[in-house]
């Protein structure tokens, strides 16, 4: 069935939880989708979650907003199959109540008097611990326990002493908050194991951290070939890395091909083209153009040569941080399909 | 479709004496942070004193700005083009958020009453390094500076936050902690008991305790209710501050510019902010659109620069009396300004759909630059350029 995918050399085998950040508007969901994709060929299966609350997953994949429950949104080329969760705070903290602590009433009277709106949106840190803590589940989950909402007997089934079942998912694909905030969030449980000392929240906090500073996680970072993304990508990075957090591969998005060979290049970014010779070869095409023409597609060849040789710079301080580079291509695209296209450019180069 | 887009006028709005608080808001990627910084600019040489005050960690203002750090307190922005005549200044600063919150403990507390709460883990947690703490001190330092009366114009770069609108909804939502019923019932065990409400709470109250106590640990919640009794006594102060805010953006001398750029997502998000704005009644000024390719040769078609394009690669191939090298060229520079031309038609096709569907909104555009705008020259091209791009465009009203 996946030959293929089976003798492939990929970068993240082994690695069962992928966390993707990027800098705003650089296409980190669509890349998140994307890695869900490649990561499900071979008939195997993954959940992609977003917890920023906006729904982009619905909106990526053309369909009604997603509840709080796994539900499936694609399909992978050779039958794998990709589910997706948003993930909501108050939902997950009740959930979390219930699971553990059995707190059916007591959750709806914490909602009475503000608690929960403390908790998932003013008390720090809580909301995201939730949301950790929620992926974490859903890494570790085994196939013998009921799916998320019901999962009360998640707990027991992870008693048994037999093998332990197969995961239910084969990866998580975590649609991240931005790289401004990616080390603070993934760092959020070691902050809360801190805060509480004893008790199940610390108990889960620090079971989280061992499971993020595992190898079964890498963190991707989403840029475009742009100053300030690469900036601040080069910023998470290093800040990932002050935390001892795992960093993955980076996800150059949205990349150009040059249009001029390469000597020209640099004559149009030096601003040295012959215009007169330019007139001439358009003429001979057919096209007659004044000064005012030739001299404006000549400042679009400049900008483009600058445009190209920016990107050059830029690329190479990403390659600096000696981590793998994935080069996705603009597509002109922007229904489902496009996807496919960068969920199999991604397969081809390694990063699943 | 030939729509009448109706034109926010920057120029009027950053020199206008009446504004006194702009701010920028929008998706992350989309140049906010920029755009704020060069509306500064703009303001300050035209005469006006202008503070721009911005939350991002990446502290790319103090990059555009050049400036080596920014602190808790405006700095002054060296290099301005002022005169005699209009003698304006730039002031940046970057949001410290803790220092701000330590600041506002200070101010409101008795010295050892402040010691106690700055020294309390939940709140150095609270302070420091939480998300959420941003928004309400973002709302807080623009509170001061509006307060100080030291500026004509203070223009704010919102946070990236999670949900777009955080910084709006933070002071109101604190507002409505500070009376909720969580706040008292958190104050009890740490005060003496024997008050009135208790009794009448004591049926939820054991339950909820005996959870948190369950789930956070005896230790935690000790120090949570130790920083609550601490700040009971500044809690009043904080209710007035954040409905003063509240107000503040509301107020007439406040505009809210949306920036988006013409990609999906960020338009997506812009509408959001739009709606979200005016649903709210919040002084909307009007949408920048940052980023805008526009073609320099808008009489060649892309089709046509294509197809001499593929024309010259043949000649180049077969006729010997062509220059091959200026062909080869002028291909390249062809099959560039079709892809110019492309982008054009795409991103003219997504602003048009976006004016169309939000006809009420003024709108200004500014160009994408080849290099990134990253110095005071810089910034002042892109104020130029959104301000000539309105003249342009209420000079010849819905012309196309």
């Amino acid at each position: 069935m996946s030959s293929d995918a089976a003798s492939r050399d990929r970068d993240w085998e082994g690695v069962r939880l992928h966390v993707v950040t990027g800098k705003g508007g650089a296409g980190k969901t669509t890349v998140a989708a994307a890695l869900a994709l490649a990561l499900a060929a071979g008939g195997r299966r993954t959940l992609l979650v977003e917890c920023e609350g906006r729904q982009g997953l619905a909106k990526l994949f053309d369909a009604p907003p997603l509840p709080y429950a796994e539900r499936r949104v694609a399909v992978a080329p050779d039958g794998g199959m990709v589910y997706g969760l948003a993930i909501d705070p108050e939902e997950a903290l009740l959930e979390y109540l219930d699971l553990y602590y059995h707190l059916g009433r007591a959750g709806r009277a914490l909602r009475r008097i503000g608690a929960i709106d403390f908790a998932t949106t003013i008390a720090p840190g809580v909301r995201d611990v939730l949301l950790t803590g929620k992926v974490y589940e859903a890494t570790r989950r085994r196939a013998s326990s009921r799916p998320a909402r019901t999962a009360a007997a998640s707990a027991a089934a992870r008693h048994s002493e037999n093998e332990p079942d197969p995961y239910v998912y084969d990866a998580v694909v975590l649609d991240a908050p931005p790289t401004g905030r990616i080390a603070r969030f993934l760092n959020v449980n070691s902050e809360v194991s801190a805060l509480a000392r004893v008790g199940p929240v610390n108990k889960q906090a620090e079971s989280i951290m061992r499971l993020i500073r595992s190898a079964q996680t890498v963190v991707h970072l989403v840029t475009l070939l742009e100053e300030m993304p690469v900036q601040e990508t080069l910023d998470g990075v290093e800040e990932l890395r002050g935390f001892d957090l795992p960093v993955g591969g980076i996800v150059v998005n949205r990349t150009h091909e040059p249009l001029l060979p390469a000597a020209d290049l640099r004559a149009a970014g030096a601003g040295r083209l012959d215009e007169a010779a330019i007139r001439k070869a358009l003429e001979t095409g057919g096209i007659i153009a004044d000064d005012a023409t030739t001299t404006a597609l000549c400042r679009e060849a400049s900008d483009h040569a600058k445009q190209v040789s920016g990107e050059r710079k830029l690329r190479a301080r990403l390659k600096a941080t000696g981590r793998p580079l994935y080069q996705l291509a603009d597509l002109d695209t922007f229904d489902i399909s496009r996807l496919y296209t960068l969920a199999a450019e991604l397969a081809r180069q390694g990063a699943a | 479709m030939a729509i009448d887009v109706k034109n926010l006028d920057i120029e009027a709005l950053v020199t206008d004496p009446a504004t006194r608080i702009i701010v920028c808001c929008g998706s992350g990627g989309v140049g906010k942070t920029t755009l704020a910084a060069a509306l500064g600019v703009r303001a300050a040489e035209s005469g006006r004193r202008v503070v721009t005050l911005t939350i991002d960690p990446a502290k790319r203002l103090a990059q555009a700005l050049g400036l080596t750090a920014l602190d808790n307190t405006p700095r002054k922005v060296a290099g301005l083009k002022t005169t005699k005549n209009s003698p304006g200044e730039l002031h940046a600063m970057m949001l410290d958020m803790k220092r701000t919150f330590d600041e506002i403990v200070e101010a409101h507390a008795s010295s050892a009453k402040a010691a106690q709460i700055l020294a309390n883990p939940f709140y150095q947690s609270l302070s420091s390094s939480f998300a959420g703490t941003q928004e309400y001190m973002a709302m807080e330092k623009l509170g001061q500076l509006s307060k100080s009366g030291r500026w004509d114009l203070i223009v704010v770069d919102t946070p990236p936050s999670r949900s777009a609108l955080d910084f709006l909804d933070a002071p109101r939502r604190l507002a409505r902690f500070l009376d909720g019923r969580f706040i008292r019932m958190l104050l009890v065990p740490a005060k003496a008991g024997g008050r009135g409400y208790v009794k009448v709470m004591q049926a939820g109250l054991g339950l909820v305790t005996g959870a948190m106590t369950k789930l956070l640990g005896a230790q935690l919640l000790t120090d949570v209710q130790t920083f609550v009794a601490a700040m009971d006594t500044m809690f009043g102060g904080l209710r007035e501050r954040a409905d003063a805010t509240a107000k503040l953006l509301r107020a007439p001398g406040t505009a809210f510019v949306v920036v988006a750029a013409p990609e999906p997502d960020a338009l997506r998000e812009a509408s959001y902010f739009v709606e979200r704005l005016v649903d709210d009644d919040m002084p909307l000024a009007g949408v920048v659109m940052n980023r805008v390719h526009r073609t320099l040769a808008p009489d060649l078609s892309g089709e046509r620069a294509l197809a001499v394009a593929e024309q010259l690669d043949a000649d180049a191939r077969g006729d010997d009396l062509l220059d091959l090298s200026a062909a080869e060229l002028t291909a390249g520079i062809l099959r560039v300004h079709a892809q110019r031309m492309r982008l054009h038609a795409l991103e003219e096709k997504r602003l048009t759909g976006f004016a169309l569907t939000h006809q009420k909104v003024r709108i200004a555009s500014a160009p994408a630059f080849a290099d990134d705008v990253h110095d005071l020259g810089g910034l002042r091209d892109l104020a130029t350029a959104l301000c000539e791009d309105s003249q342009r465009r209420s000079g010849q009203p819905a012309a196309e």
